[in-house]
């Protein structure tokens, strides 16, 4: 190993850290953390994930999380991949103030859509439904996709189209038999994305739920302002916030360098 | 310029080869003289751009020595060898102007700016750039910026070979010819020793004076390129150079004589010892004609490619090329063919195995 | 080459129909609410651009800006070079690589909320690993709920620990991407380190940068639950950036009209320096 590789090990180390504590101050009992400083758990236990697996109001935030994000994810990739493919292979009217326009709202600062979303979600009595969250977070995860999907279609040769239409394929056919699996990369990337931004946003998550559709997120932050300070039960409970995205990051580990780059390196 | 000396060189790529075949390069002895126009020619994966870069100093060969003017070099590192060398796709600095992407292996080296200046701009001249010496080499074409990388390696003075690696591969077809005449006029005009190494055998028979045919990381033929089409020593080499290439046909040995579809077929000369292993009969298409007599054949197929025709028949189960002028016959027609005597070969095992009878006279 | 056609707009239609449902609506409401004045019960009197001159003179306004353009100062001129720096050092080939790109990323994947936890339990004066460090194994008197340099050094830091990765991972898939003839040919000519990365590396990565930097601006100009779960805005209103200000106002107060304005200002602000990088960063493609 060269001499450098120092650099990104000490970089690695440092990102572990906060996530070490996390993970230890879980196995912790509450009494043992507010006592005092012990870099290790004294007394190891697992009543805080006990908790957690055995309360409903507990896991269910884990569930509906994962169901509003599923449907986020399928919802804007599947809306993005035809409009992905009218940008890349098509000039129309407006389409570059159209791609524009879509971009421009993943620059919105969320905390602007708070209050509408609130009146404007409630009004079509979808407040505190997996759908609202769902819904609300197609706002910035269709522009994404769309872009990453379209910097991958850039790459397949106009060619592919031609030759199908040659061979007699219908319009319905060869998209999804021949054109979807030439990006399937793309499309990986972009659900990707999309799972990762909706799994980790919590103002709109929160703000468009009370108690049906609650996420995760919102559990955790009953957990920090209740009496006593919970702050086993909150490690415990943020701890297993992570596993999701890890999982996904360890199936796409061979394409994430060049997915970040969304195909436009 | 410089003497080049390859002794005994191998490479594998692997960090403990155990059989011949774990090596890219089995083992090589070559010497260039100074000022020499060479060419590399190979299919992909012979070995060449290995040896390529083991000369340029980019690689460090795993036995063997490598000597410029008698001093090894071996372990030296590609800066302090003085080459030059230009890659498949043009390599330049797209940031700097064309003027600075010539001086960069100067100014790298602290020499003074007048040299650079007078340098760059003969440079310029010589390859006719100098009208865009200050332009940014970002948005020019494909063949413009293969020129500045020609440029920025013939920049320094003290420039011991030149590499080229495949060069032409992304200039359009039309530039290529303007490419490869103004390389000849460089090397005529600057002097030093240059190695192209091509898959293109057109490239390769045109721009050098001495051609080293490879394979499967061996040195099959060093010979100019009228001796490597009057008389190629392997029979890749015949079937590799010539369009198209030498016939090579399956024979046996009969009481010390060639046979072929149970006929016999005459031979340039005495057949070198007593050869055991493959044996196989080669002739160039050029010297295949049709006669009123002789092996018969059916024709199969018929190119006319301008200049004359290609007759592809087949005979024996296998198929033989002639290229006649005039006439030709008609596919599935019954023909005789001649062998002219003086150029039909036996190699064994794909090594040429007859000695031409002039040359025992 | 994009051919010609019309009837491209069918496949566009569900991208616009959503999007425009989630941006075009809230956005009329927020523009009504801008304009107008409410006591409640649906009662609206119009207010011209009150609203606006209001917000745009406030000084809660100019200070809340001035803490976000600080922080997102802050943010790119240590995260960028910082990433650019790791994906250098990293090799470019080789078994460990994927392993640390999942680690590296790993911060990306967590939520917002747990984030602000996390680093809340982490650096908890006397009970958390760094608190406890920096308090009595350093003896640095650190506490961030009362000292708001402390705050600032603590934010900062977890919105670096949060997002350099995207950084070094979009610096790395540009880095790879350079053939290797380029470094051979750096050699040859006897360039150093140096002339490598500027002459080289730097311009061959410049799309993958334009679009960490565009990204670090924007998320990092608009971010609200990491610093808010972290330290409410807090000590005071020290840490109390723009998003967290307005959410305040708007969901805090519902103070509906003086939200909006500053809503639309703020989006305006957000969209006119997002375009000022990125004209500036492709400025010489357009040559």
């Amino acid at each position: 190993m060269q001499k450098r590789s120092i650099v990104p090990i000490v970089y690695i180390l440092f990102l572990m850290l906060p996530i070490y504590w996390l993970v230890a101050m879980s196995f912790k009992t509450t009494n043992e953390i507010l006592a005092g400083f012990s870099l290790f758990p004294q007394t190891f236990t697992l009543e805080n994930y006990q908790t957690i697996f055995t309360d409903p109001t507990w896991y269910w935030g884990y569930i509906n999380s994962i169901l509003y994000v599923s449907i986020n994810t399928v919802i804007s990739v599947a809306v993005a991949l035809p409009a992905a493919y009218a940008f890349s292979r098509y000039r129309f009217l407006g389409d570059k103030q159209l791609f524009f326009w879509l971009l421009t709202n993943r620059m919105a600062p969320a905390a602007v859509f708070a209050l509408p979303f609130f009146q404007l979600y409630s009004a079509v009595g979808l407040f505190d439904t997996h759908l609202a969250v769902a819904l609300a977070h197609c706002l910035f995860n269709i522009p994404l996709a769309v872009w990453i999907l379209e910097g991958f279609m850039g790459g397949v040769p106009k060619e592919l189209d031609e030759t199908a239409y040659v061979d007699g394929y219908s319009f319905p056919r060869f998209f999804a038999v021949i054109f979807i699996p030439s990006i399937k990369a793309g499309v990986g990337v972009a659900a990707f994305f999309c799972f990762m931004f909706s799994w980790v946003e919590l103002l709109l998550a929160k703000t468009l739920t009370a108690v049906a559709a609650k996420p995760i997120a919102a559990t955790m932050t009953k957990t920090a302002s209740s009496a006593g300070y919970e702050l086993g039960l909150l490690a415990a409970a943020g701890t297993l916030t992570i596993i999701p995205g890890a999982i996904v990051i360890w199936f796409v580990r061979n394409y994430i360098a060049k997915g970040f780059a969304m195909g436009r390196v | 310029m410089a003497k080049i000396t390859l002794s005994k060189l191998r490479h594998s790529y692997l960090p403990n080869p155990a059989s011949e075949s774990d090596y890219a390069l089995k083992e090589i002895d070559l010497d260039w003289s100074d000022g020499g126009a060479y060419a590399l020619l190979g299919p992909s994966g012979c070995g060449k751009s290995t040896l390529l870069n083991i000369i340029s100093g980019l690689l460090v060969p795993s036995d063997g020595k490598i000597l410029f003017d008698d001093k090894d070099v071996t372990t030296l590192p590609p800066d302090q060898r003085n080459i030059a060398q230009v890659f498949q796709f043009p390599v330049i600095y797209d940031t700097m102007t064309v003027y600075d992407n010539l001086a960069f292996p100067l100014r790298n080296r602290a020499r003074d700016e007048a040299t650079v200046k007078t340098r760059v701009t003969a440079i310029a001249e010589m390859l006719e750039l100098t009208e865009m010496l200050n332009t940014r080499a970002a948005g020019l074409s494909p063949d413009t910026k293969q020129k500045i990388s020609m440029g920025r390696g013939l920049v320094r003075e003290d420039v011991n070979v030149v590499m080229f690696d495949e060069p032409l591969t992304v200039i359009d077809p039309h530039l290529k010819w303007k490419l490869r005449s103004k390389l000849k006029e460089l090397h005529q005009r600057v002097k030093a020793t240059m190695i192209y190494v091509t898959h293109d055998q057109t490239e390769a028979l045109t721009f050098a004076d001495q051609v080293v045919v490879m394979q499967l990381g061996e040195v099959v033929q060093v010979g100019t390129p009228v001796e490597l089409f009057e008389r190629p020593a392997h029979t890749f080499v015949g079937h590799f150079i010539g369009s198209p290439g030498m016939n090579i046909l399956p024979c046996a040995l009969v009481d010390g004589a060639a046979h072929f579809a149970d006929q016999a077929i005459a031979l340039e000369g005495p057949i070198n010892g007593s050869p055991e292993g493959k044996t196989e009969i080669g002739i160039r298409p050029e010297f295949v004609s049709l006669a009123s007599s002789g092996l018969p054949a059916t024709v199969t197929k018929v190119s006319d490619v301008g200049r004359h025709t290609v007759v592809e028949c087949t005979a024996g189960g296998e198929r033989i090329n002639a290229i006649i002028e005039g006439q030709a016959p008609e596919k599935g027609a019954t023909v005789h063919l001649e062998f002219r005597r003086d150029q039909t070969r036996l190699y064994v095992d794909g090594w040429l195995a007859t000695t031409a009878e002039e040359a025992m006279a | 080459m994009k051919t010609e056609n019309q009837k491209a707009w069918l496949f566009v239609l569900p991208v616009l129909a959503l999007v425009a449902f989630n941006a075009l609506i809230p956005m009329m409401t927020v523009v009504n609410y801008s304009v107008q004045e409410t006591f409640g019960d649906n009662v609206f009197f119009w207010q011209g651009l009150d609203w606006f001159q209001q917000i745009l003179r406030s000084e809660r306004f100019h200070d809340a800006l001035g803490r976000q353009f600080l922080f997102t100062f802050l943010i790119l001129v240590i995260e960028v070079p910082l990433g650019i720096a790791i994906a250098l050092s990293m090799p470019r080939k080789g078994f460990w690589v994927p392993v640390c790109l999942v680690l590296m990323a790993l911060p990306m994947l967590i939520p917002w909320n747990v984030v602000g936890a996390m680093w809340n339990i982490f650096t908890l004066p006397d009970i958390g690993l760094l608190g406890y460090f920096l308090n009595h194994v350093l003896g640095i008197n650190y506490d961030m709920t009362q000292d708001p340099v402390a705050a600032w050094v603590t934010i900062v830091t977890m919105d670096v620990w949060h997002w350099t990765s995207l950084v070094v991972l979009l610096s790395y898939a540009g880095l790879v991407s350079i053939p290797d003839a380029y470094y051979q040919a750096a050699k040859i000519d006897g360039a150093s380190n140096w002339a490598v990365f500027r002459f080289i590396q730097l311009p061959k990565m410049k799309t993958v940068l334009t679009i960490a930097i565009l990204l670090r601006f924007m998320d990092s100009f608009n971010i609200y639950t990491e610093p808010f779960v972290l330290t409410g805005g807090g000590p005071g209103n020290s840490t109390t950036l723009l998003s967290i200000d307005l959410v305040k106002i708007a969901l805090g107060q519902f103070d509906l009209g003086p939200a909006a304005a500053m809503s639309l200002i703020y989006f305006a602000i957000t969209l006119l320096v997002s375009w000022l990088f990125y004209t500036l960063m492709t400025k010489d493609d357009l040559n």
